[in-house]
């Protein structure tokens, strides 16, 4: 439980952390550390510097610009927990511990994309946008486009995830989580939204190697009976839940999720 | 009146250190010129050992040393033995460090001594080990089969022991005419103990006497003095000074000689400089010895009138790769002998076969075999209650050895003392209003909502042990304990005992009754444990065995003490010995209460000798071995109620009544914690905790991801009871009760399951019942809808 050797800096901005980035291919980025620390301790990973932007001003809170709530990386889940952003809110209630919540950014978990985290399936299903930035200039990717696979994001080297972008107002929303009762981490966890132009969208997290949409709900809308939403074979399966288990916690989950969003 | 504290709830005096931070913990000591000690641990389950190329790990700056198993032989260091014998067993050799072979993920290859720890796990990482891998198994009843892989060639078949207790014929011969008989298959499995306080050591050598200091995490100082100074290492034992200090947490698996103490005290010596080991969580999943996994077939039979005839039990018992200190005993002595629980059986006959597998070693953990017997014998209970079709309290109601049969001589060796069963029962019948529950739970399966309820009426022995008794069994150890009680010139007292706290909050239970005894404050008495410089000798905690065994030799002491005042007294107060007596917190003529001195008075004087019995020693000092005549058979009522979601298959604990008979209570509050913490390990058994190993013989259940431990959200509050039948042969009657939580509470909360899932025609399933698990066996009772 000891990692290997690192350099430690502490970013003063933006621009100085990307700068760092670019300078050492090597480096990563640390937010709240709840994901990236531990695997450092396993050395799972060993990166040879640590750029800690964990407390840029810039990338903290939460404000409203028109119909979109715009939310900073660094915003913790603590925050987010006590704020009224739609679905977030409630989804940040649901991970961890209060000592993970005070540490841990949506930023963070975002760009790490571990397959069993709760914010994707909420950003998917919220149609959220990602903000990226890197030395050479800023995109927006949607949540689709964002997650990719197992740990892997649209992120390329060089760039950091600065911003999410979600609806200010939605009609209805819910996330349902049946959690692994050793890592609380979601085996399946469902959320649906009902957005203010009355179309649906569900993801799930957990059940697959990443967050992805629930189709089949999305076209039978608010009266699908929630059967057989996913196929076992697109799924993971371990020695607490195999595949077809988890399918069925999808079905499970999501005809909970649906009948509070609706 | 002095106060008496025997029975309050007075709170625990180590407390206030421990939560504020204050405890002092072996990874807490540092000390001059300290190293650090990191492990290199096999990869593999089973794996021959080519060569091992330490050389880029030596080049590391701030590397003192690369320990390898070859190193310690060539040094005459002895493998580590076990501390129980059985006849024809076979005795793998096994090493601190692995000279040839491993056979377990995490067995240690070699051990890196450098300035820092994080040096030392650098270099670890660079110690390049040439594994040869050998096929591996990780089940008990796969090692056993025709043609698996051979873990030891000194065990043929993997077999280390066959045992068996009890008269095999007159059981044969109780099914021949019976009404009725069931069956059941049970795996009960394998559990990591998880104490919070990872395991730690620190030896510290010293070249000017030739002395040797080791603190580590231990429940028995001083058996490990005598397997590391008499069997390992050849050290005298009065030059190797074993302390353990505060302890965060055993539940056994601080019992056992562990390897790691060896490498740091042969480096300290090598190096002259103290070195300290601390395990990482990731290193207790792999090297912690673990418990439980056993796999049983069980049969028993009753007569047209429902009365219990006989029990037939064969066990496959996984020891894992090596024998740790009381392997040998848990699953035999401490498994078989329980059998026969609180009924009346005409025949017990149970048999047991030890195997060895790719897996780390299996021993006592919280109830060590107890648990395992009880499991047994209340699952197969309710079974025959439910194919018989009979409430199952009233089915062991039916059964119970009634109160004027004691002493109760059982098929199994045991011959238990006392017991009063069916009050318990009454009372916890009565607590959870068990004909109501039953009648909601027949309305609420009509509307989906499927709750059971589970019962156990167990029975444990504990309080280890006569010595001569576990002598005859095998045990290479004594079991009674010692107490020194030192009084200063001050009137302060200073106990000191074998016994060993590391949660038990024996400084406040112990401190209780020795200041009754005395008739002086709690606050002039402490309690001082775990370490072999200042106590007399002693064999350490587990087994419920504080109480009943250490207690008992403190009490015996502090009887000598006040002995001893009252002749001082008479001769102070020119009075016959015999008139004298202790009241009021002091020593007077009888009838004559002016006539006094005061316990401060006599320490006084028994330290002056001023004016003092010309035939009478000075000092205040008295020392006591007590060796118990039997052990306590503490036992009770545990009753379990759940809830199953047929959605999810998840269990939820919504109800848990416990009537526990420990004797009498010292002190509520610690009692209730020691259920508190007992039941919610029985529940993590049961519903939660799952140990996986892969046909490798990897832990795939190997961290705080995986492995789920029990949290305050699967708990419920509990409704304790008790009732109070105290020991007839030990001075305070007590009995213990630090396991009866863990030995009562998996059986009851399994039944609860069953019972739970007894519309959807399930009559067993395997713990823990994960939810998966659950929905399966729900699945597979219904019939198919016609679109899947």
């Amino acid at each position: 439980m000891y990692t290997s050797e690192f350099t430690y800096h502490k970013a003063s901005s933006v621009s100085d952390a990307l700068a760092q980035l670019a300078s050492n291919p090597d480096a990563k980025l640390l937010a709240g550390g709840h994901s990236l620390i531990p695997t450092m301790k396993l050395r799972l990973a060993s990166p040879s510097a640590l750029i800690d932007v964990s407390s840029l001003p810039e990338l903290r809170g939460i404000r409203t610009e028109g119909d979109t709530i715009i939310i900073g990386a660094m915003t913790t889940h603590r925050e987010l927990e006590f704020s009224k952003v739609p679905l977030l809110s409630e989804v940040a209630r649901l991970i961890g511990d209060p000592m993970v919540r005070n540490k841990g950014t949506i930023g963070g978990a975002l760009a790490h994309a571990d397959p069993s985290a709760d914010y994707p399936a909420a950003i998917l299903a919220l149609n959220a946008k990602i903000k990226i930035q890197s030395s050479s200039g800023a995109r927006v990717v949607t949540a689709d486009e964002f997650f990719q696979g197992m740990f892997t994001t649209a992120l390329a080297p060089g760039e950091m995830l600065v911003e999410i972008h979600v609806p200010a107002s939605v009609k209805g929303a819910a996330y349902e989580k049946f959690a692994h009762p050793a890592s609380r981490y979601a085996v399946a966890g469902v959320a649906v939204v009902v957005h203010s132009d009355g179309s649906l969208r569900a993801a799930v997290t957990g059940a697959g190697d990443h967050a992805m949409r629930l189709t089949k709900l999305e076209s039978e809308g608010v009266s699908s009976a929630c059967k057989g939403l996913v196929s076992a074979s697109d799924l993971m399966g371990d020695h607490f839940a195999s595949a077809e288990y988890r399918a069925h916690l999808v079905d499970v989950m999501a005809s909970k999720a649906l009948a509070r969003a609706k | 009146m002095t106060e008496k504290f025997f029975g309050k709830a007075v709170k625990r005096v180590e407390d206030p250190r421990f939560i504020t931070g204050a405890g002092n913990y072996t990874d807490d000591i540092v000390l001059h010129n300290m190293t650090y000690a990191a492990m290199v641990r096999s990869p593999y389950a089973h794996a021959k050992i080519n060569s091992i190329d330490a050389s880029a790990a030596l080049a590391l700056p701030g590397v003192l040393a690369v320990l390898t198993g070859k190193d310690l032989v060539a040094a005459g260091i002895n493998p580590i033995p076990p501390g129980w014998l059985l006849p024809d067993l076979k005795i793998s050799a096994h090493h601190a460090i692995q000279p040839d072979k491993v056979t377990h993920v995490g067995n240690i290859v070699a051990a890196v001594i450098a300035e820092t720890r994080a040096i030392a796990e650098d270099a670890a990482a660079l110690v390049d080990v040439d594994y040869e891998m050998l096929p591996a198994v990780a089940l008990g009843s796969t090692a056993l089969a025709e043609g698996a892989p051979q873990v030891h060639e000194l065990a043929p078949g993997n077999v280390a022991f066959k045992w068996e207790i009890g008269d095999s014929a007159a059981v044969d011969a109780e099914f021949a005419h019976a009404f009725k008989t069931v069956e059941v298959k049970l795996r009960n499995q394998r559990l990591v103990p998880n104490a919070i306080e990872p395991r730690s050591s620190l030896a510290d050598y010293k070249r000017a006497g030739d002395e040797y200091t080791l603190y580590t995490t231990s429940q028995n100082p001083h058996i490990h003095r005598v397997m590391l100074g008499a069997f390992i290492m050849g050290i005298p034992e009065h030059k190797l000074r074993i302390v353990s200090p505060d302890v965060g947490g055993g539940f056994g698996s601080k019992i056992f000689q562990y390897p790691e103490e060896v490498i740091v005290l042969f480096a300290s010596k090598k190096l002259n400089r103290p070195v300290k080991w601390t395990a990482t969580r990731s290193e207790s999943f792999v090297s912690d010895a673990q418990g439980r996994d056993h796999e049983t077939v069980a049969e028993m039979c009753v007569d047209a009138d429902h009365k219990v005839l006989a029990l037939r039990v064969k066990t496959i018992a996984n020891l894992g790769a090596y024998l740790t200190t009381f392997a040998p005993a848990v699953p035999t002595y401490l498994y078989g002998t329980l059998m026969n629980g609180t009924y009346k059986w005409k025949a017990i006959h149970c048999h047991v076969t030890g195997t060895y597998t790719n897996t780390v070693g299996v021993d006592a953990y919280r109830g060590a075999g107890r648990p395992e017997a009880t499991y047994v014998l209340e699952r197969i209970m309710s079974r025959m209650a439910l194919e018989l079709g009979v409430d199952p309290l009233e089915f062991r109601r039916k059964n119970f050895i009634q109160p004027d049969e004691f002493p109760y001589q059982t098929p199994v060796a045991l011959q238990y003392d006392s017991g009063n069963y069916e009050p318990a029962m009454d009372k916890a019948m009565a607590m959870l209003d068990y004909a109501g529950l039953r009648a909601k739970q027949a309305e609420g399966r009509k509307n989906g909502k499927y709750i059971g309820i589970g019962v156990s009426t167990y029975l444990e022995a504990c309080g280890l042990a006569p010595s001569a008794l576990v002598g005859s069994l095998g045990a290479q150890a004594g079991q009674w304990e010692s107490a020194l009680v030192r009084v200063s010139a001050t009137g302060k007292v200073e106990v000191l005992t074998g016994s060993h706290s590391h949660g038990q909050g024996h400084e406040t239970a112990f401190a209780q009754v020795v200041a009754d005894e005395l008739q002086i404050p709690m606050e002039d008495v402490s309690i001082v444990h775990g370490d072999t410089a200042r106590l007399p000798h002693g064999w350490g905690t587990y087994g419920s065995r504080s109480a009943p065994v250490g207690l008992s030799a403190i009490k015996m002491a502090s009887d000598k003490i006040n002995d001893k005042a009252k002749k001082i007294a008479a001769h102070l107060l020119e009075a016959s010995v015999d008139d004298i007596v202790h009241e009021d917190g002091k020593y007077q003529v009888k009838g004559v209460p002016e006539k006094s001195k005061s316990f401060f008075d006599i320490a006084l004087m028994a330290h002056l000798a001023h004016n003092y019995p010309a035939d009478l020693e000075p000092g205040l000092e008295a020392t006591h071995f007590y060796d118990p005549k039997n052990f306590v058979y503490p036992f009770g009522t545990h009753l379990a109620v759940v809830e199953v979601d047929a959605n999810t298959g998840h269990i939820q604990l919504i109800r848990y009544v416990c009537v526990d008979d420990c004797g009498p209570i010292i002190n509520p509050l610690i009692v209730e914690g020691q259920v508190h913490g007992g039941v919610a390990q029985g529940m993590g058994q049961a519903l939660l905790e799952n140990t996986v190993y892969d046909d490798n013989g990897q832990l795939t259940s190997g961290s705080y991801l995986e492995y789920t431990m029990p949290r305050a959200d699967n708990m419920v509050q509990l409704e304790i009871g008790h009732t109070v039948t105290p020991s007839p042969h030990n001075p305070l009657g007590v009995k213990g009760i630090g396991e009866a939580g863990t030995i009562s509470s998996t059986a009851a909360i399994a039944n609860a399951v069953i019972d739970a899932l007894e519309p959807f025609g399930v009559k067993h399933l395997d713990m823990p019942y994960t939810p998966e698990k659950v929905w399966r066996a729900i699945s597979a009772s219904l019939p198919q809808a016609a679109d899947d």
